[in-house]
This record gives C-alpha cells, structure tokens and sequence, in this order.
C-alpha cells in the first residue's frame, strides 16, 4: 500500500516537472524565434506566402461566421431589447459586443482551428519526414526559414480577421434589425455611434486580437516543432495545439478584459 | 523577385482589412464625430452628480457641445467637481446654469448648460456658479412618503378633531 502512494507521488512529480520543462523549452523556442525572425522581415516573401495561407484562406470563414454571428445579435437583441422599449438601442448592442468580446475571440477561436492546426501539421510533418533536420544539415536554421514567417504571418493577419470579423458581424446586425425587422436606419447608427468610442472599444479590441494572434501562433508552431516525429505525434500536437490555443484565448480574454474594461463605461 | 498571384490575394486581403479598421472607427466608432476641435475646460461644483460618468455628454438645447473630461471630489467644500472641455465654437455667458439631467426615465446623465444674460463669457479654467444637483431617485421617493405620511397624520388628527 505505502508503495503504491509512493509511486503515485513519483508519478505526478514526473508530470509536473515535465510541464515545466516544456514550459521552459517553449518559452526559449518563442524567445529564439523573435530573435531570428531578422531573416522574414528581410526576405519579405516568405511571410506574403504564408499570410496566403494563414490570412487569405482563412477569410471565407471568418466573413460567413462574422455576418451570421452579427445576424443572431441583431434577432437576440431585438428580441429582448423591445421589451423595454429601446429596440433602436440594438446597434448599440451588436456594435459593443462584437468589438469588445465576440468579434476578437470568435475570431481567435476560428483562427486557431482554421490556421493554426494547419501550420502544426505543417511544421510536425516536416519534422517526421526529416526535412528540418535536412535544412540544418545545408546549413539553413529551421526556425528561420520555417517558423518565423509562419509566426509573424499570425500576428499580422489575425487583428486584420478581426476587424473583418466586426464590421461584417455589424453589417449583418443591420441587415437584420433596420432591413428584415424595421428599426429606425439612423437611430440605429447614431446610438451606435454614440456608444461606441474609438480608444476605448476599438482600440482596446485591437490590442485584445494582437495578444490573441501572438499566442495562438506561437503555441501553434511551438506544438509543431515539438511534435514526435511519427504519425500519432504529429496528430496529437495538432489537438493539443486547438485546445491549448483555444483555453489560452478565453483565460487571456479575462485577463485583458479585466484590465481594459473596469466599469467606467 | 517576381510578382505573383499570391501576392495580388494578399494585398486584397490585407486592403480589405484595413478598410474594416477604418469602418470600425469612422462609421461604428465615432472618430468622425469626434474631431481634434479646440475646446476649453470649465469646472463645475455639484452637491451630488447621481450617476453622471466621465465621457457624458454636455448638452445646451439638446445639441451637445462637449464632454466630462474627469470627476474630482473636494474635500474643501466637500463637493464633487465636474471638470468639462466644451467646444471652442460655443461660448457661454458667465452665469450660465449647469445642471445634471437624465435622458429618458433610465437613460445616461448628462449635463445640460442653460445660457444665462450675463455679457462676459465663459474662459478656460473657469467655474460655473449655478448648479443643480441630480436628482436622486431614492432622496425623491423618501420625501414624498414623509410627505405623505405627515399628510396622513395631520388628516387622522383633524378627524379626531
């Protein structure tokens, strides 16, 4: 019996130092990165292919989700702002929630399934077919020339989805309440414009999706440089990096948003 | 170097989500509305300002020419001090009265700024004398249950009489 605790012990010191290896290890992965990411931004190109691959391809899922995402706003807001006789309040509704909360998380979400799995697989499958270890045999650093521009591709394309993300969900939110349903056009856009202020919802918001966009892709080609280079590896880094990126997003949007917005609204 | 049509989809891409930034400022935001205008600052001594938050809108006529800039308390007359930037191109004269209203029965406070006679206007840095407090739901409704139950009282009292 005491054996038994014994090796139960054992085993959850082993898996608490092993986390905290990997923490370790990947936080010098991310610091190596920044440090040689001289070469993309120097070699433009790379980074335009990958924000193809990232961003480009990526838009059709973020626009059909934003317009609908905005449509539903518009239908839930009504439906419950009428109640009170303030349905003209629902531009107002639709633009503060898909800046503050909905339009960069959402996004994010879509993103690190979308994109960032992608660039796991990528990365782990190149590492179980030894073309990284290949690249470093001719002398070409992997994380230069593979994860860089992967990396920064992320950062700059998800506050661009983003945004789209928002100003779609609004215009969906539009076509809902003031064309399907009948609210007032230009009470709909002065409440809204009236509510909403630049540096305190849409700048916030924006920082919010650059925090969101640095830490889905460095978790996503964190898990891919990490993967064990066999079939089941590269398959499991691929979910640890959706589930990994996904918790990160929402307890980040805690953090930031407990920051943000502290009741001065 | 060559040019692409990779190159092209991102450019579009990334044009496309620019021009979104500049919709979520301009048409959502209200950057537009909010132009660097001068403006000066006046400070304004309340009893109570409710539930009157920075940002609120200044209105004089319902048109709004400017906002709460911060909120202060004054320990020295134990007053909150309302400081407010109004825009340059409205000038108001000296005892102008400035009171803290509401915009519907549950809607925002505001200030709102009635114009009074005097010649000389109001400058950067100045105080406006006449204020009027907001109105406290709950100070309301406690008068007038005290109203009322002194009303029943002195009624019991003039049927015994």
């Amino acid at each position: 019996m005491p054996r038994r605790i014994v090796t139960g012990i054992q085993c959850v010191r082993h898996r608490v130092i092993d986390s905290i290896w990997r923490l370790g290890y990947a936080t010098r992965f991310f610091l190596l990165t920044l440090i040689k990411s001289g070469t993309s931004l120097r070699r433009f190109t790379l980074v335009i292919r990958e924000l193809y691959f990232t961003g480009v391809q990526s838009l059709i899922i973020i626009l059909v989700s934003g317009l609908f995402v905005g449509m539903v706003l518009g239908l839930q807001g009504f439906e419950t702002l009428q109640r009170y006789g303030a349905e003209s309040a629902v531009g107002t509704m639709v633009a503060l929630s898909l800046l503050r909360e909905l339009g960069p998380v959402v996004s994010a979400l879509l993103f690190a399934s979308r994109a960032g799995s992608a660039i796991t697989a990528e990365i782990g499958l190149m590492k179980a077919t030894e073309q990284l270890a290949a690249m470093e045999m001719m002398a070409v650093d992997p994380i230069a020339r593979v994860v860089a521009p992967r990396f920064w591709a992320g950062v700059i394309s998800m506050p661009l989805l983003a945004a789209l993300f928002s100003a779609i969900g609004v215009y969906g939110g539009y076509l809902v309440a003031v064309i399907l349903i009948g609210v007032d056009e230009g009470s709909f856009w002065s409440q809204m414009q009236s509510a909403v202020d630049f540096h305190y919802d849409v700048v916030n918001g924006i920082i919010k999706t650059c925090v969101f966009g640095i830490a889905v892709t460095a978790i996503a080609v964190f898990e891919g440089y990490d993967a064990a280079p066999t079939a089941e590896g590269v398959s499991g880094a691929t979910t640890r990096t959706v589930v990994t990126s996904s918790l990160a997003i929402l307890g980040l949007d805690f953090i930031l948003t407990s920051f943000m917005f502290r009741g001065m609204g | 170097m060559q040019r692409a049509t990779m190159d092209l989809w991102v450019g579009l891409f990334v044009m496309a989500g620019i021009g979104a930034l500049l919709v979520l400022a301009l048409k959502v935001g209200n950057l537009g509305t909010y132009s660097a205008n001068d403006s000066y600052q006046v400070t304004g001594n309340f009893e109570n300002i409710g539930g009157l938050k920075v940002r609120a809108p200044v209105k004089s006529a319902g048109v709004v020419v400017g906002r709460v800039t911060d909120i202060q308390f004054s320990t020295e007359t134990y007053d909150a001090l309302v400081i407010m930037n109004i825009d340059s191109r409205y000038k108001f004269p000296k005892d102008t009265f400035a009171s803290i209203l509401t915009s519907g029965l549950i809607g925002e406070q505001y200030i709102g700024l009635a114009a009074g006679g005097d010649e000389a206007t109001l400058k950067d840095g100045d105080t406006i004398m006449k204020t009027n407090s907001a109105l406290v739901l709950e100070e309301m409704i406690g008068k007038f249950l005290f109203n009322k139950a002194s009303e029943g009282s002195s009624s019991e009292n003039s049927d015994k009489n």
